[in-house]
């Protein structure tokens, strides 16, 4: 019961690094309907922002650990629209499979560039919170995994308002609806497109923070599988829908976890893809998505 | 290479028959890339090639190992080299990954006409390299892959560390003896070959002598969650843990145990031996834990403690890891059996190789036994406040 439990734990924290990856994906996909391969590079960027960073702001402390997350995801939402604005909007009127494409090569060369700018060799990744460790009889929770909870939680909540209760938000979704009528109802479609891609890659430089303070070994490889699981997350929820990017990542990560921890460790990755295949299976449109006629 | 005139490719194709004749009188020459002055002896300069991963998950080793070859070339070509000529080192980095060896090893061989292989730390890439060197009938020496496997591969193969048979029933006899543990956990890697057979060892030494493996758990390299197999293992309540693995891994593995609060000793091989380690897992989170290794640099030997000055001297102050040792030592070795060859000739070499007894290596003395295998006294290492502390040697 507690080794269940305590699995239960492992399996949270990590499905909600997963999550904050997977929003990024999905909300790109709401509103530009293509899949933004560079995402999970934008991941390590947070990682890496944070590593140089958290000597500077005086990591080890609350505060300086707040510090190097806020300045991780600022950093990582700036990246986020100069990519839009350099790579994708000029290919903004070509074809799905033209922007898809780029997307790979603007992955391919961050990852590249990482490894010629940051090194190719894995870093260690510094402390960012006091560490604690808190036993409730056999249980143990790290306050790391606290944290990641807690933030992920909070950034979500703060997602959903921003989505739901405010002007930029209302204009997401609508573009996100009908890209020529919300323009046409005076939306300012490149402003709306940035804002997107700020928000996710924000996302991701929390998700890359709070990944290498659990893992703290950083590379500059290191987004390629969390990206890949998210992606599988976002599908799994329903691509372009908000909480089945959470639910999707959440479930992604307890599946992990769980298999992790049997004699069947080494078919993790394939326990978990094949799960996804099966619900793709009996719900195309995956877990939380609404099934849509192609227009032709 | 493209604009070859017609002429010029039939010339160089003739060269190569010429070559492949030669050499077939010998040796079964691999392939159409062997070739050139390997045996003939009319270069100027002894070349020798060295493949390692100085770059990616294993880079330190890696490095470690070049920066002692590097040192032992370059103080064999100031004492005047061998057989009256100088040593001219040419290294290529295959990045740590799978696949890469194999084309440098061939290049080597094919281009640059090495008459000698050194290379690599890792089993699985020293393995990819080690067919093309038998088949072209070039020696290669293997600082410190320590999977029996490497030198099963031919009698071209060589290797100056020992060997996991060894190290695993070594560290079988340590937690048994010293850690006291009855029941162990296994944590392995099951894309390394050096972990997965260094695991298997132990567990047949372990259990042998009376132990017994409670809970048997695996994992991929560049794996970062290693949460789920150690709660699991928890679960198990084993009085010690073994993780046959790299340091990029075990630094993880050591750190998420303890926050577990797993608290019991946690020890491994050789693939634990880097700075990163105390980086990656933290000076606290390391107390409690053990790994075998080749030498100390602690050591009172004279030969460790000139080697330890020069390298020192070489490399920034930088104090000389295992790796680095055993990477000198594999040139060394080489030099001395070309020495008493008399010869640079793949073959003679190879025979004098074989025939290298109570070699004087930085690393202890190193004998080469009918399966081209070191045997030679191995070293525990334990972390006390941050930094690796020599513990005892064990003679095989």
């Amino acid at each position: 019961m507690t080794e269940l439990l305590q699995q239960l734990i492992n399996g949270l924290s990590l499905g909600a690094i997963y999550a904050l990856i997977a929003l990024g994906y999905t909300m790109v996909y709401g509103v530009l309907r293509f899949i933004n391969f560079a995402h999970s590079d934008v991941f390590m960027i947070g990682s890496y922002v944070g590593f140089y960073l958290a000597p500077k702001l005086g990591a080890g402390s609350v505060p300086g650990g707040l510090a190097v997350l806020f300045a991780a995801m600022a950093a990582c939402a700036l990246l986020g629209v100069i990519i839009e604005k350099l790579a994708y909007r000029p290919l903004r009127n070509r074809s799905t499979l033209t922007v898809l494409i780029t997307a790979i090569g603007v992955s391919l060369l961050l990852q590249n560039g990482g490894q010629k700018l940051f090194g190719p060799n894995p870093r260690a990744f510094p402390k960012l919170f006091p560490e604690t460790q808190l036993h409730f009889g056999e249980l143990t929770v790290s306050s790391n995994q606290l944290i990641v909870l807690a933030v992920s939680v909070f950034l979500l909540v703060m997602l959903w308002w921003i989505v739901h209760r405010t002007r930029i938000g209302t204009a997401m979704r609508a573009l996100s609806f009908n890209a020529t009528a919300a323009s046409l109802v005076g939306i300012n479609n490149d402003a709306v497109i940035s804002f997107t891609f700020a928000l996710g890659s924000a996302l991701a430089g929390a998700g890359g923070i709070l990944y290498a303070m659990n893992y703290p070994s950083i590379d500059p490889l290191m987004g390629t599988l969390p990206g890949l699981k998210a992606f599988v997350a976002a599908v799994l929820g329903g691509i372009g829908n908000l909480p089945g990017a959470a639910l999707g990542g959440l479930l992604i990560g307890l599946v992990e976890t769980f298999i992790s921890g049997t004699r069947a460790s080494t078919f993790r990755d394939a326990i978990a893809f094949a799960i996804l295949i099966l619900i793709l299976l009996f719900r195309p449109a995956g877990l939380l998505g609404k099934m849509r006629v192609e227009k032709v | 290479m493209m604009k070859l005139s017609p002429d010029t490719s039939r010339r160089g194709f003739l060269t190569l028959v010429a070559a492949a004749a030669l050499l077939a009188g010998c040796k079964p020459s691999g392939g159409s890339g062997s070739g050139g002055d390997t045996a003939g002896g009319a270069a100027s300069t002894i070349v020798v090639g060295e493949f390692a991963s100085l770059t990616g998950t294993e880079a330190t080793f890696g490095k470690s190992s070049h920066e002692g070859t590097l040192l032992a070339i370059e103080e064999l070509n100031k004492a005047g080299g061998v057989l009256g000529k100088q040593f001219n080192l040419i290294t290529e980095d295959n990045r740590s990954t799978a696949g890469e060896s194999v084309t440098i090893v061939k290049k080597f061989i094919s281009r640059d006409h090495v008459v000698a292989v050194l290379g690599e730390v890792a089993s699985g890439r020293s393995m990819e390299a080690a067919p093309v060197c038998q088949t072209a009938g070039i020696p290669m020496i293997s600082p410190s892959s320590t999977n029996p496997k490497v030198t099963e591969i031919g009698d071209y193969i060589f290797r100056v560390c020992f060997i996991d048979p060894f190290q695993g029933k070594l560290l079988a006899d340590f937690a048994a003896k010293t850690l006291k543990a009855k029941k162990v956990a296994l944590l392995s890697d099951v894309s390394s070959a050096y972990s997965d057979g260094l695991g298997r060892f132990f567990r047949e030494g372990f259990t042998a002598g009376g132990g017994e493996i409670i809970s048997e758990q695996k994992y991929t390299s560049k794996d970062k969650d290693f949460k789920a197999q150690l709660t699991a293992i928890k679960a198990a309540s084993p009085d010690a843990i073994f993780v046959p693995g790299y340091y990029t891994e075990a630094g993880l593995i050591v750190a998420q145990a303890r926050q577990l609060g797993i608290m019991v000793p946690i020890f491994g091989g050789d693939g634990w031996e880097a700075p990163e380690l105390i980086q990656i897992a933290g000076a606290d989170a390391l107390a409690n834990t053990y790994y075998s290794t080749h030498y100390s640099p602690e050591s009172s030997d004279a030969r460790v403690q000139t080697f330890v000055k020069a390298f020192q001297a070489r490399f920034g102050g930088e104090t000389p890891d295992a790796m680095a040792a055993l990477g000198y030592d594999s040139a060394m070795v080489l030099a001395d059996a070309m020495k008493r060859a008399g010869t640079t000739d793949g073959a003679k070499v190879r025979d004098a190789l074989a025939a290298t007894k109570d070699y004087p290596c930085v690393t202890g003395k190193t004998t080469l036994d009918s399966a081209r295998n070191a045997s030679k006294a191995a070293v525990i290492i334990t972390v006390k406040d941050g930094k690796f502390k020599y513990l005892e040697t064990i003679q095989p």
